[in-house]
């Protein structure tokens, strides 16, 4: 169970660390705890896997990553976890996940790729079908980003 | 962007380290001051391409209900239908993709009544039906980016 510190903890680190040489130390401050109790519970987040990532959010887009495809996948049910399981394991696949199809989109593996061009994708998606003995695929890329944050947990609306 | 700022953003999306002094450690692996290393993070946020550091929380392990939900909008309504659905909170990633379903958004919330409760809300509000994607299977999850332009060889450099 988490404590109303760990909670007001975890609010502290789904913002922004400051940019100083003790960022901890000064949530530490705010939070009335000393850095080397945050250190300890950050670590133990982190191990508990509450944490699945400590570090810096990029705006891939602002790096070069402009083709950003969802590449969705008519599997049949048989073949659904031996698929997932591979196309899971192209390092370039981000998300891979079963989702259920929609009446107008009968795909149900749904996989996300970020490359610096539409030709990269569409050779990778090639790739990935070919691997998986899949034709039947297609890609949805993305033409706008309306939204893109982290979400903030235990903020209560 | 020289080759120490692309090791510097491969190392600090996800390796960013969890002691007293994390800039200084950074600075170590890539063989420059913890001064430097700030320096050129603080130029990364300005530019916007870090648009944050700190903790990514798995939303189950939270005990928070996620789902995909995908809208069909005609492109007259796209406007009035955004601005409803990025006004929550659980709205997290909101994209316009190129299908008669074209909008595209993921939505965590406290319980699994709170994500029916909202979605019917949206519906609601905007008139248009909410299709609901919830993940049956999650074969991966991996939400670091390799930094174009980093040589193959190089990518292995932070293990």
């Amino acid at each position: 169970m988490l404590s109303e510190l760990d909670k007001a903890l975890i609010r502290k680190l789904q913002e922004d660390l400051p940019v100083h040489p003790q960022p901890f130390k000064i949530i530490a401050e705010q939070l009335g705890m000393s850095e080397e109790q945050v250190l300890k519970k950050v670590k133990e987040f982190k191990e508990k896997g509450y944490i699945r990532r400590m570090g810096a959010a990029l705006r891939h887009r602002r790096m070069g990553l402009k083709a950003n495809p969802m590449i969705i996948w008519q599997v049949p049910s048989e073949k659904v976890e031996e698929v997932g399981q591979k196309l899971a394991s192209f390092p370039q696949v981000t998300h891979c996940y079963e989702r259920p199809m929609l009446p107008k989109l009968p795909y149900n593996i749904y996989t996300m790729i970020h490359a610096e061009t539409e030709e990269q994708c569409f050779q990778l998606a090639k790739e990935m079908s070919q691997v998986v003995g899949i034709e039947n695929y297609r890609l949805l890329f993305s033409e706008k980003e309306f939204k893109k944050t982290s979400m903030r947990y235990f903020v209560e609306e | 962007m020289d080759n120490i700022d692309k090791k510097l953003l491969t190392i600090i999306q996800d390796n960013f380290p969890i002691c007293s002094r994390p800039y200084k450690e950074i600075g170590k692996k890539l063989g420059i001051s913890e001064e430097e290393i700030i320096r050129r993070v603080s130029k990364f946020k300005d530019e916007g391409i870090i648009r944050r550091i700190g903790g990514v929380f798995d939303s189950r392990k939270l005990k928070y209900k996620s789902t995909l939900c995908a809208m069909e909008v005609p492109e007259e309504k796209l406007a009035d239908v955004v601005s409803i659905v990025n006004s929550y909170t659980g709205v997290t990633h909101n994209y316009l993709r190129q299908h008669d379903y074209n909008l595209w958004f993921t939505l965590i919330t406290s319980s699994e009544n709170k994500l029916k409760e909202t979605i019917k809300e949206i519906e609601e509000k905007t008139g248009f039906k909410v299709y609901e994607l919830p993940a049956r299977k999650l074969f991966k999850i991996k939400v670091n980016f390799y930094v174009p332009g980093l040589e193959e060889g190089e990518k292995d450099f932070v293990k």
